[in-house]
């Protein structure tokens, strides 16, 4: 991704921008310890570690965070927030950061965006979260034969359990419907 | 003791047997949980990830059906992201007014409203610190004695809310396995991370960090859990076959409540070194 690409992007979506810019005031105070990174149980898998990330966003290098993969392997595990010895809520930034990439819809993290779409769509239409659906909808939605492929063994262990409950799926409004179309009105 | 129960979507799926063994459990204590009528997700962690004030609505709602309830009872959640989502929709209304007033702007569509009064409080909270360790240590004549057991917390429960228990080397769990006879095994992966949800998109980084917390517990007979994310990793991702049980699932079995009622042909892992123990 080109640094041009995502600034061009940010700049057509200024309540992105201005939600970067939250984050940046959250993290103003980084002393770049590294309490995060040596306590991130993720920090192993991560392209760039947690006080690296930080640092990008303090010097506006959007091109950077957002090529990185680290803000999507926060597992929410809040130990960084609870050690960092400024007391910085990094686990909600590296939230706001996804929140960011979600709204910038870039390719890298099409799988997750999609994740997260067909979950929410789940909520909206039932209330409750039907497992099985929702994985069904992912798959269809990833239109990539092997990501399914890749849950065969863990749908087989739970077919045996009979925990998947694949439900006719219902059409109509959406139970939730209302109160996600009037969140967003409020939003505006 | 009584308590409103939020049983969350995992516990109507996957985590079935959490469900079904927390409520026996705690017939089996002699408290009432009484389900929330009409409760809707708490948002999980999509919502969070994607819009920012769904993220409050969600959990707002069913506090809000809590408080309608007019019982003035604490909120129980087995479910440690549930419980973090409710936990802190709480917490974010009863301090921000405006935000109040927006959510209930919304919530009245359904004709509710949030003043975020009720208490949420985990599980594991309500165990430790409400007199069950006394009742499960009367109750169980020690039927756990011999078993050493792992008391694996995960991570929502304990932080960033700093509830109950100690955030990084959590020991509420000591007393209640202690009561039922059972040794505690000494270790430090109790309050380390499972990957959580980033494990069912990226299943390399659930196979490495559930493989170290699993190598610990190498001399313990079973592992004990408290939140269905964290047990579906450590079923899920095992190298060596380990016995993995829900709390509420072992402290009923310690009861000397059926393996059936505890719900315990559910779980995914081979747990049968738990049951012989209680077999008859």
């Amino acid at each position: 991704m080109h640094l041009t690409d995502i600034r061009e992007k940010l700049a057509a979506r200024p309540d992105l921008t201005r939600q970067l810019a939250q984050v940046k005031e959250q993290v103003a105070t980084c002393i770049q310890c590294g309490t995060c990174s040596s306590s991130c149980p993720n920090a192993g898998f991560m392209d760039m570690t947690p006080r690296r990330m930080w640092r990008a966003v303090l010097m506006d290098r959007v091109d950077m965070v957002f090529s990185s993969q680290t803000f999507m392997l926060c597992a929410s595990c809040y130990v960084c927030t609870l050690r960092c010895p400024r007391g910085l809520p990094l686990t909600g930034a590296m939230a706001e950061l996804k929140q960011v990439a979600f709204g910038l819809d870039l390719d890298r993290f099409r799988r997750s965006t999609l994740f997260y779409k067909a979950f929410m769509d789940n909520i909206r239409q039932y209330g409750r979260v039907r497992e099985t659906e929702l994985m069904a909808r992912y798959f269809l939605a990833v239109k990539d034969p092997r990501v399914p492929m890749s849950y065969t063994g863990m749908g087989i262990k739970l077919m045996a359990k009979h925990k998947l409950h694949p439900h006719l799926p219902s059409r109509g409004p959406g139970r939730l419907a209302p109160l996600f179309d009037r969140a967003k009105q409020q939003e505006r | 003791m009584d308590y409103l129960y939020y049983p969350g979507c995992s516990l109507e799926g996957t985590a079935k047997e959490y469900d079904i063994s927390c409520r026996a459990l705690f017939e089996a204590l002699g408290d009432r949980l009484t389900e929330i009528p009409d409760w809707t997700c708490c948002g999980a962690t999509a919502a969070q990830c994607v819009d920012p004030f769904l993220s409050v609505v969600l959990p707002a709602r069913n506090l809000a059906l809590a408080e309608k309830t007019d019982t003035g009872l604490d909120v129980l959640v087995p479910c440690s992201a549930c419980y973090l989502n409710l936990k802190k929709a709480r917490q974010d209304l009863w301090e921000n007014n405006a935000l109040r007033a927006q959510v209930n702007q919304v919530l009245a569509e359904d004709g509710l409203a949030v003043n975020a009064s009720v208490r949420v409080r985990h599980l594991l909270d309500v165990l430790t610190r409400d007199g069950a360790v006394d009742r499960v240590a009367q109750l169980s004549e020690n039927r756990m004695k011999g078993l050493v057991i792992a008391p694996y917390y995960g991570c929502q429960c304990l932080r960033p809310y700093v509830e109950f228990d100690d955030p990084e080397q959590p020991r509420s769990m000591d007393a209640l396995i202690r009561a039922t006879g059972a040794d505690v095994l000494a270790w430090d992966m109790g309050a380390v991370c499972c990957g959580a949800s980033t494990a069912t998109t990226k299943p390399q980084v659930g196979k490495e960090l559930v493989g170290r917390i699993l190598d610990q517990a190498k001399t313990a007979h079973a592992v004990v859990t408290v939140c269905p994310m964290c047990q579906m990793n450590l079923e899920r991702f095992q190298s060596r076959s380990v016995p993995v049980v829900y709390l509420p699932q072992f402290l009923g079995l310690a009861l000397g409540e059926s393996p059936e009622s505890m719900g315990c042909g559910m779980n995914l892992s081979d747990i049968r070194p738990v049951l012989s123990r209680v077999a008859p």
